[in-house]
């Protein structure tokens, strides 16, 4: 089996040739009225399309209403139109499409064992993954894909999950806990576990992904439905505006008694060219593509609703480490309490440490031997029993049971206030020296770890934040764009406005629990700001489930990852900041777009209302500002532009527009100038020069 | 275009911007029912009309039930007008012994009156009799606009509030608006007009013996010029102050016992954007940032100007098929100049052009000069101002109300410009929203574009036309641009007293009127719900120049391209052809 | 909600007819006719107790000894007071030009001396159809033939016709403009005095 995993999806996925000629055929199958009529605006392109076809088959018979080749060109021409925004979305699919194909081959071909009774694991049926129901009890032995999402049952097994993650490290798996979630898709390396399927057939992850890659499952955003009402609006104006044409013409013509009345060739051309068909065409393209910008930024959206919120977010909840500072703080320095040796401290603070796998308990351990000499101890030689760090208590450390030498000791490290209550519920006291040398640390924006050995407080460590390079630059940004940027942090008050002045947060949350963040998204949301977050841990859930946006880390567990609207595939918590400006570019491509669409219109009335008048009222003529050479050429160059303008701004729709980090008016400024300004005048140029094509090629 | 005349046009803005800050502080008072130097007089009489009525006014309602009391209202007020058309040949104060009105005219006075757009197929003079026009005409003039300010006045509230339900009471907004805005202004001003020479009794027509005696149509020799005569400055004041614009008269304020001075002229035309441009500051006050009130009185003001730069100008070049004539249309110090056909020596083309476009920018509809007589560029002034939607000031309240739908259309596109969802004043614009300003701006041309295109191709709408040509077509969409956007204004050469034009007429004034204030409603319904989004840097605000041009041509796209294709076949080609 | 809107909606309805279309008018007649009542009565010009026109409201002269006042379309007579209303012509209709051309042949014809450009409101009928005025430049053009037809001194008719001149409202309003009937009046007075003499 090709291990075909997400991890190709990190590879930029180029249009290939392929692609291109699946995008034609799709076009095609897309001329379909049943999906036409999703889209208002190009199903009545569509509707003109059939209509002036059948005028030149009535136009080759010898009864037309014009020349049998120019009704041919215009609905030609129509037809291009439409084919060209189908083609539009179907490339803008294409790419999701080939990643999809991939991800679902692998699914396929994935075998599961299924189980009839859980102690036995001698009996189970080999049957297909996707025939796995919820609830479904199945096998995964080593060198085996894991079938479906699931809950470990039984079993401890290492997990190869780099198909996901990309993280090459096998973990480890086993019922009970934070770490009893599978993933389908990927691998059992040794052991073996029984899992009991918790999603229904194609409804898994990897099932979830594909759909939402192939876009099939893709529901209009919020504000791509409000924009809909709105182009749908203009598109049945403009019907009318072009319906009713045709009685004003006829009562023209008998009113100055010359002419003949507008013919329905021109009014389907009119209608075409002002309905706004480039924004129609091309609102799809853009909903997939902005999706698909996500997915190559190694995020999983479950919905193009969280990709539009993230655009509107206000509030970033960062958490320092990871994302403000580096993950790893390192002790530097210990600072013993008064009347302690620096020793002693030392030699506490490491014993504290030797179980404690974090790149801070490292860091001490490190310190002690270099700086003490003290060397790494076995753990189970000095009969200790270690105490792992819990966000209740916030302390970590060891209780080593008594040798007969020594009398049992009780040593901890932890946050001062922690160690403080701690100690003082023992009936010890906490020196104010090591108060007044916490908070000199703390000033410094650096985390004192207090260290305590039974009531008597040893002293402190200094562990050193590191605040990521150019952070402060992005924060920066983030403000212009009107987003409040927070820090939580478990630190205490003072290091946390150390490390936030430092980092160029606007506000921090100091000393924070779970539940603390969840007040704070509530309160945010209280106050009608939207608040964005990331998340891995079980505790984060509940905060994950209430944010607006919210990104869980594909290393996190299960349940995160399942009350999360996002998943970073790259775990990356930094990433926050490239979903807003992913978000937020999918909502300006949509907004330039319409703006160019619709002051495209100006110069199209110029090019069409006195070549379609030209018979009644010659003096309509004056309006002919762009000189185009017959009314017949101004009419087809107008339709000409209309459909080249789709196929010219395709790559735009896919790419986005560009997102620049200023200010609401500095961008609406912007805009406005290139694309409704530009929009203004670019047809003025590209219809002129598109008659003067025509006139060169005698086509008119 | 003359010193003068400029001097004239920019006292009249000046004028208007000043008066906004006092006026519109004031009315926000009455709408938030503050205390005001009014009390003492109207007080007593407001809580009567309480008691009688059984209104409670601390009660608030929601936007159904506002709609519901809205709807009723006007209904109940709509048959009391056709009613006394259709009997007022039994009834007093008819000194001429004038007949019943036709029903299909009827049909359509009631409704006109009702929906506040004032459209006239009668001639006041020789068809409505003083108990109609007073109890009939005057009492709607009063009503329908007071109507218009408390659906304002509740849609405002819809966006001041946040996370709410209710609306206010449109009894009370309404009761308010009449009492305390409408009542004082119309006294001062009708005393003013009758001190200029308006008339105002309920004398029978006098008879004046001509000092050269003429001949009729058929040759018979006429001795005696027969005086009309009536109620007159009354029903005036309250005709321009509440956008109503139903003439006394059939030549409406071109005639001079209804707008005898220039003074009067003055008067009238500020009287006409007095309210609604205070409006935008009561607007400011009540959602508690001004700058919002005076950046839309701006974006309406900056339209007005250059249209009225427009009209001035082309009036003021008059008529080159003239000039050939031998006829001196150059404006001088004894000579007004400029096209005169169709206005009045005493207010001449400047305060004509200024009367046109301020009467046709709000749903006002009266007129000091003949519109159909315009040259093509002014006549397209006028029609463009109302195919704005009559949002560039507007009817007292509903042009407002309309203005802010186009601030949320405009609020809509800007918002996905900068990559953030629309929000105005706090409040997120979503679906919904956008689905009643599409139907908002959807409705109006539709209506007149389809009721134009049936008169155009069918022997009853072309049988009324009075002028040939491109012009002709003109005089009708002229007629459905005004009653579908309860202006009232006619290119008055239409016969427009027709079963057809009556019933289409007045279909049309019932749609742009009703069908509009109900979404309005439901919007601030909506919008009242929303929970206040505070303003952040991102958000995108709407009181900066930059928003004001965005605003101005969000309303100017919106408006010229849906009536493009119409305009051109009607006065830009008679433009175009009188200029070869 | 319907039944007991729809009592408050006739109640009211009730209400302020009585107030708006009843109280209101009456006040407003009541003191006008009080403090301005001639003004309010029409402005009526009398002559021996007999009205002879008001001064707000035109009159048709093709007399030449008279001045002319601006062209009428009233029906069925030019200058009818009980039927206001404008021509309505568009600036392109031909009845347009026709009438303006008949009106210069007419003025032509009543002074065949007087080949100056005609002031275009004397060839235009006015919105109204009852306008009072013509603009100075339009009766300066008929002042010669007046004179001559009067015999009287070109200058008399001038001053008289400065004596009925109207200017600009509060220095800057409006248009300077000639009451024509009340010109008229003025000029039959000089000659019926002279008569008298």
């Amino acid at each position: 089996m090709t291990t075909q995993t997400i991890q190709d999806l990190k590879k930029p996925v180029g249009l290939t040739s392929g692609m291109y000629r699946r995008a034609l055929v799709d076009s095609l199958m897309k001329l379909n009225p049943r999906w036409m009529a999703r889209n208002p605006v190009m199903f009545v392109v569509e509707v003109g399309s059939v209509l002036t076809t059948a005028l030149w088959i009535k136009a080759l018979a010898g009864t037309g209403e014009a020349p049998a080749w120019y009704i041919g060109s215009v609905s030609l021409w129509l037809w291009f139109t439409v084919l060209f925004a189908n083609f539009s979305e179907a490339l803008a699919e294409g790419r999701g499409k080939a990643q999809a194909d991939a991800l679902r081959r692998s699914r396929r071909d994935t075998k599961a064992k299924l189980m009839s009774a859980l102690r036995d694991r001698s009996k189970f049926n080999l049957i297909s993954s996707t025939e796995l129901k919820k609830g479904d009890l199945f096998l995964v032995e080593t060198g085996d894909t894991i079938a479906a999402d699931g809950e470990v049952i039984e079993g401890v097994a290492s997990v190869d999950e780099s198909a996901i993650t990309g993280e090459s490290a096998p973990v480890i798996r086993e019922s009970g806990g934070d770490r009893s979630a599978v993933t389908g898709g990927t691998r059992v390396l040794s052991d073996w576990l029984v899992v009991r399927v918790t999603s229904e057939p194609g409804g898994g992850f990897l099932d979830r992904m594909i759909k939402l890659i192939e876009g099939a499952k893709r529901q209009k955003t919020p504000n791509e439905i409000a924009l809909n009402i709105l182009l749908a609006a203009f598109t049945i104006i403009f019907l009318v505006v072009c319906v009713t044409l045709l009685p004003y013409s006829i009562f023209s013509v008998t009113a100055v008694g010359q002419g003949t009345p507008v013919t329905i060739t021109v009014l389907v051309a009119l209608l075409v060219c002002l309905i706004p068909t480039t924004i129609g065409g091309l609102l799809s393209a853009i909903g997939i593509a902005g999706m698909d910008r996500m997915i190559r930024h190694n995020v999983i959206a479950t919905s193009g609703r969280a990709i539009e919120a993230a655009g509107d977010v206000d509030v970033l909840l960062l958490d320092k480490t990871g994302t403000v500072t580096l993950g790893n703080r390192m002790a530097t320095e210990f600072t013993p309490a008064p009347g302690i040796s620096k020793e002693r401290l030392a030699d506490a603070a490491q014993l504290a440490s030797l179980a404690d796998e974090t790149p801070e308990g490292r860091s001490i351990v490190v310190l002690a031997k270099e700086k003490y000499g003290l060397r790494g101890r076995d753990i189970h030689q000095i009969s200790a029993q270690f105490v792992p760090f819990s966000a209740q208590t916030r302390m970590s450390g060891a209780d080593i049971q008594s040798d007969g030498k020594n009398s049992r000791r009780i040593i901890r490290k932890g946050a001062a206030d922690a160690i403080k209550n701690f100690i003082e519920q023992q009936g010890g006291v906490y020196p104010a020296q090591v108060l007044q040398i916490v908070q000199e640390i703390s000033k410094m924006g650096a985390t004192p770890l207090v260290v305590s050995e039974n009531t008597e407080v040893l002293g402190v460590i200094h562990l050193k934040d590191i605040v990521k390079g150019g952070i402060k630059e992005r924060f920066a940004h983030l403000r212009k764009m009107g987003i409040k940027t927070v820090m939580i942090t478990g630190d205490n008050i003072l290091t946390a406005t150390a490390i936030a002045a430092e980092a160029g947060v606007d506000d921090f949350l100091a000393e924070a629990k779970p539940e603390d963040k969840l007040k704070l998204i509530r309160d945010y949301q209280k106050g009608g700001r939207l608040v964005a977050m990331t998340g891995d841990g079980t505790n984060d859930a509940p905060a994950l489930a209430q944010a607006d946006v919210a990104v869980a880390m594909n290393t996190g567990t299960q349940s995160a990852r399942e009350a999360a609207n996002m998943i970073d595939l790259d775990s990356n918590p930094t990433k926050l900041l490239e979903i807003v400006e992913i978000g937020k570019q999918l909502l300006m491509t949509r907004g330039t777009l319409t703006t160019f669409s619709i002051a495209n219109d100006v110069a199209k009335y110029f090019a069409i209302i006195p070549a379609a008048f030209a018979t009644t009222y010659p003096a309509l003529n004056a309006l002919n500002v762009m000189h185009l050479a017959t009314p017949e050429s101004a009419i087809l160059s107008a339709v000409i532009f209309n459909a080249l303008i789709i196929v010219a701004l395709i790559p735009l729709a896919l790419k986005g527009v560009k997102y620049r980090p200023i200010s609401a008016v500095h961008l609406l400024r912007r805009h406005l100038l290139i694309y409704g300004v530009g929009g203004v005048i670019a047809p003025f140029a590209g219809i002129k020069l598109i008659d003067m094509l025509l006139k060169g090629m005698n086509l008119s | 275009m003359t010193t003068n005349g400029m001097l004239q046009l920019f006292v009249y803005l000046a004028a208007l911007v000043v008066l906004a800050k006092p006026l519109g502080a004031f009315m926000a008072r009455v709408f938030q029912r503050e205390k005001t130097f009014l009390d003492p007089l109207f007080g007593p009489v407001e809580r009567l009309i309480y008691r009688f009525a059984k209104i409670n006014p601390d009660e608030e309602m929601d936007w159904k039930q506002n709609a519901v009391a809205f709807l009723l209202f006007n209904f109940v007020g709509l048959i009391v007008v056709y009613a006394l058309q259709r009997l007022q040949q039994f009834l007093p104060l008819n000194p001429q012994g004038l007949g019943a009105v036709s029903p299909d005219s009827s049909f359509n006075t009631a409704v006109s009156f009702a929906t506040n757009t004032n459209w006239q197929g009668y001639g006041g003079e020789t068809t409505m009799s003083y108990l109609t026009q007073m109890l009939g005409m005057t009492v709607q003039n009063f009503v329908s606009a007071a109507g218009g300010m408390a659906v304002l006045a509740l849609f405002i509230r819809g966006i001041a509030r946040h996370s709410g339900k209710t609306l206010g009471n449109f009894w009370v907004d309404m009761t308010r608006s009449t009492l305390y805005i409408l009542m004082p202004m119309a006294v001062v001003l009708a005393l003013v007009l009758v001190s200029q020479g308006s008339v105002q009794n309920l004398s029978p027509y006098v008879s004046a013996s001509l000092l050269q005696p003429t001949a009729d149509t058929s040759g018979a020799k006429v001795t005696e010029q027969v005086i009309a005569m009536g109620p007159a400055a009354s029903q005036i004041a309250i005709k321009q102050l509440g956008t109503n614009g139903g003439g006394f008269f059939n030549a409406n304020s071109a005639h001079p016992l209804e707008n005898p001075t220039p003074l009067t002229d003055f008067l009238e035309m500020f009287s006409i954007l007095m309210i609604a441009a205070a409006l935008c500051y009561t607007f400011g006050k009540m959602v508690g940032d001004t700058r919002q009130g005076w950046s839309l009185l701006a974006a309406m003001m900056i339209i007005l100007v250059v249209a009225l730069f427009v009209a001035y100008q082309a009036e003021s070049r008059g008529n080159p098929k003239f000039n050939a004539l031998g006829i001196d249309q150059f404006a001088s110090a004894v000579n007004p100049g400029g096209n005169m056909e169709g206005k009045e020596v005493r207010f001449g083309v400047a305060n004509s052009s200024l009367w046109a476009t301020v009467t046709t920018a709000a749903s006002n509809g009266s007129v000091n000069a003949m519109h159909d007589s315009f040259t093509p560029m002014g006549g397209l002034v006028t029609l463009v101002m109302m195919q704005l939607g009559e949002v560039v000031f507007g009817g007292v309240g509903s042009g407002l109300y309309g203005m802010l739908v186009f601030v949320i259309v405009a609020v809509f596109v800007a918002g996905l410009l900068v990559g953030r969802t629309p929000e105005y004043l706090g409040h997120k614009i979503e679906a919904y929203e956008m689905k009643m300003a599409s139907l908002l701006i959807l409705i109006m041309p539709l209506t007149v574009l389809l009721l134009t295109a049936l008169a155009v191709v069918s022997q009853a709408g072309t049988g009324s036309i009075s002028n040939p040509g491109p012009h002709g077509f003109s005089e009708i969409l002229y007629a459905f641009t005004s009653q579908g956007n309860n202006n009232g204004s006619a290119f008055a050469g239409l016969n427009a007293n027709t079963p057809f034009y009556n019933i289409t007429g007045g279909l049309a004034m019932l749609i742009s009127r009703y069908w509009l204030a109900v979404p309005t409603l439901a919007l601030a319904g909506s919008l009242v719900r929303k929970k206040l989004i505070p303003v952040s840097e991102g958000t995108l605000p709407t009181h900066t120049p930059l928003f004001v041009f965005w605003l101005i041509a969000v309303v100017l796209i919106v408006g010229a391209l849906n009536f493009f294709p119409a305009l051109a076949l009607g006065p830009i080609v008679e433009h175009l052809m009188m200029m070869q | 909600m319907f039944l007991k809107s729809t009592r408050t909606a006739i109640i009211t309805i009730a209400l302020f007819t009585l107030i708006t279309g009843v109280i209101y008018p009456l006040i407003v007649t009541g003191v006008a006719q009080v403090v301005f009542p001639e003004k309010a009565n029409g402005s009526l010009l009398k002559k021996d107790g007999r009205v002879i026109g008001s001064e707000l409201i035109g009159q048709p002269f093709s007399d030449s000894k008279y001045f002319w006042s601006r062209l009428s379309a009233t029906s069925p007579f030019a200058y009818n007071a009980a039927s206001s209303t404008g021509s309505n012509y568009g600036p392109l209709n031909p009845a347009l030009l026709d009438g303006a051309k008949k009106r210069i042949q007419d003025l032509r014809a009543a002074d065949t001396s007087n080949m100056q450009p005609i002031p275009v409101d004397l060839v235009t009928a006015s919105g109204s159809g009852l306008d009072p005025h013509v603009s100075v430049a339009a009766a300066l053009y008929q002042v010669k033939r007046v004179a001559r037809i009067r015999n009287l001194a070109v200058e008399q008719v001038r001053s008289l016709v400065e004596e009925n001149t109207e200017g600009r409202q509060l220095g800057f309003l409006g248009e300077p403009r000639v009451n024509v009937l009340k010109l008229n009046l003025a000029l039959d007075n000089i000659q019926s005095t002279r008569e008298a003499k």
